[in-house]
């Protein structure tokens, strides 16, 4: 078993270190992102404040879903990896399948190491920034709450890993489709908006028309934000968390056989590039 | 050869180009216009949701929303050059090249490329603009639409400085930041909504520092001939959009300094 594990393990250490090189460029990203969890708030708070009745979230619970959604918006799978890309469209890719492994598997943990690591550099300090700095300068109304319950921060955590290998698989059916598009900008630009928009990050989910709300709640991109980030401030209660994580388990591993699949007839009818 | 007929020329070659990579061109057309559409959906959501937004409607919001995206675009269409210098000059040392020849640097990069895909972004956000006015049933009136052409080439001017300045920030870290993506990108989402539901800080920094407000906002509550809740006055806002123009002249003097700075990398 081990021996099986431990290419995988090596190959997500390593793509790990390269991407933990570029500080500068986290720390740029961190500032856009404080500043457009700031301006969202703002909207959303405005919005709130002119509501008369009740609705299906409220604003602490709205604040706690923009913070979080800020804090880990690295890992929701809205962009392919460059080095992949790159690989694809100069034909080293051919070399991964000479490797001795499962080229799913390989690709898996691969593209697990890119979603990962940017949330890593910028999700801790904007946690820190949010929950332990905006209160200090008199800001609380807008910080991030401390989770709803310890169970709800046991469910948030576990919901997290389910959510990172489910960015993982969807991330890994773009890079599969690579392998007939080559240059994968169209691709890039619907994963952006299926993910941005059904994930729950540009509109909190449950702020959509009632009419709206069973085709959102089947559809597998709430698994991504939508689901961590409600179990997070408590508003799914401590009792659906099991159901929920679930639900999303059961996408995700739908998702990998069908990106199995498709890597099965990609590979058959591979043209590689390059002389 | 003047410079406007050398500028066209430059364009005109970039034109034909692109026109060469149709489906690329397409693809990525498609994707800016579906942003735009998206975030007018996401407004739409809100609204459905919540009603009003401290009693701007729909339509009012829509407005804001048509004529920044509109007016980056157009920014953004004119500034490709700037807004990838770093990669494409600076890191290359390709800009040794745009020294040596007789024309000003600021020129050269505006002709750089005349970025079609921007068009998908452009055209919602014009689409939207005249929907609302339809909505509002606002008269089609000589001043106000005059008013709306100033604040939008105000707003082109502002963006345009936005890209000069990004761009003179690579002499220093050589690379393109994505720092800057806070007043572009941010800028559009921000200028998207009407400027009291912020807070005091950030109405202040985009009105006195970064003159977004006075390219969007300002102008366009004279537009919409509603009465201003941070109560400015009329000869105010329809002078705001001057602060575009001055905000350019600014940009353009720290691009020279930058330019003076610039060693090359080139070997």
């Amino acid at each position: 078993m081990s021996d099986a594990i431990r290419p995988f393990l090596a190959v997500v250490s390593a793509r790990y270190r390269t991407l933990l090189q570029y500080r500068a460029a986290a720390f740029a990203g961190f500032a856009t992102q404080l500043f457009w969890g700031a301006i969202r708030l703002m909207i959303l708070a405005a919005f709130f404040a002119a509501a008369t009745e009740p609705q299906p979230m409220n604003l602490t619970e709205v604040v706690a879903y923009v913070w979080l959604g800020q804090a880990l918006l690295g890992m929701l799978p809205w962009n392919v990896d460059a080095d992949f890309r790159e690989q694809v469209r100069d034909g080293t890719v051919a070399y991964d399948l000479l490797r001795p492994l499962d080229l799913y598997s390989y690709w898996f943990g691969r593209t697990l190491a890119f979603r990962v690591a940017a949330p890593t550099l910028r999700g801790v300090p904007m946690v820190l920034f949010s929950m332990v700095l905006l209160p200090i300068v008199g800001l609380g109304d807008w910080a991030l709450t401390p989770p709803a319950s310890a169970f709800a921060l046991a469910g948030f955590v576990a919901s997290l890993v389910v959510a990172a290998m489910l960015a993982t698989a969807v991330t890994l059916l773009a890079h599969i489709s690579l392998l007939w598009t080559i240059s994968g900008i169209g691709m890039d630009r619907i994963l952006t908006v299926l993910v941005t928009v059904f994930s729950g990050l540009i509109v909190p989910l449950p702020l959509f028309p009632d009419w709206l709300q069973p085709f959102l709640n089947w559809q597998p991109f709430r698994g991504l934000a939508d689901v961590p980030y409600r179990i997070y401030s408590g508003n799914i209660p401590a009792a659906e968390i099991g159901g929920e994580l679930l639900f999303v388990l059961v996408w995700t591993i739908a998702l990998v056989l069908l990106g199995r699949l498709i890597l099965l007839r990609g590979v058959r009818r591979m043209v590689v590039q390059g002389g | 050869m003047n410079s406007a007929a050398l500028l066209v020329r430059y364009l005109a070659i970039s034109l034909r180009g692109q026109l060469q990579y149709r489906a690329s061109f397409l693809m990525a057309a498609l994707g800016n216009l579906l942003n735009c559409v998206i975030e007018l959906a996401g407004i739409w959501v809100l609204f459905d949701r919540f009603g009003n937004l401290s009693g701007w409607s729909f339509a009012e919001v829509a407005f804001f929303c048509g004529t920044v995206n509109a007016t980056y675009a157009i920014g953004e269409l004119l500034a490709t050059g700037f807004d990838q210098f770093g990669t494409l000059y600076v890191k290359t040392g390709d800009f040794d090249r745009l020294l040596l020849r007789p024309r000003s640097t600021v020129l050269q990069l505006a002709g750089h490329e005349l970025s079609l895909r921007r068009l998908g972004r452009l055209l919602p956000g014009l689409v939207i603009v005249i929907a609302a006015w339809a909505a509002l049933d606002l008269p089609l009136q000589a001043d106000r639409v005059g008013l709306l052409a100033f604040a939008m080439a105000g707003g082109v001017a502002f963006f345009f400085a936005l890209m000069v300045l990004q761009a003179t920030m690579c002499f220093w870290t050589t690379e393109s930041l994505e720092l800057m993506n806070i007043l572009t990108y941010g800028g559009v989402e921000t200028a998207s909504y009407p400027l009291p539901i912020y807070h005091r800080l950030f109405r202040r920094f985009f009105t006195f520092v970064v003159p977004l407000a006075c390219i969007g906002y300002f102008p366009i509550v004279a537009v919409l001939g509603v009465d201003d809740p941070l109560g400015t006055s009329r000869l105010f806002q329809v002078t705001a959009p001057l602060a575009g123009f001055a905000f350019l002249g600014v940009a353009i003097g720290v691009w020279q300094l930058g330019v003076r700075r610039y060693t090359s990398t080139g070997s």
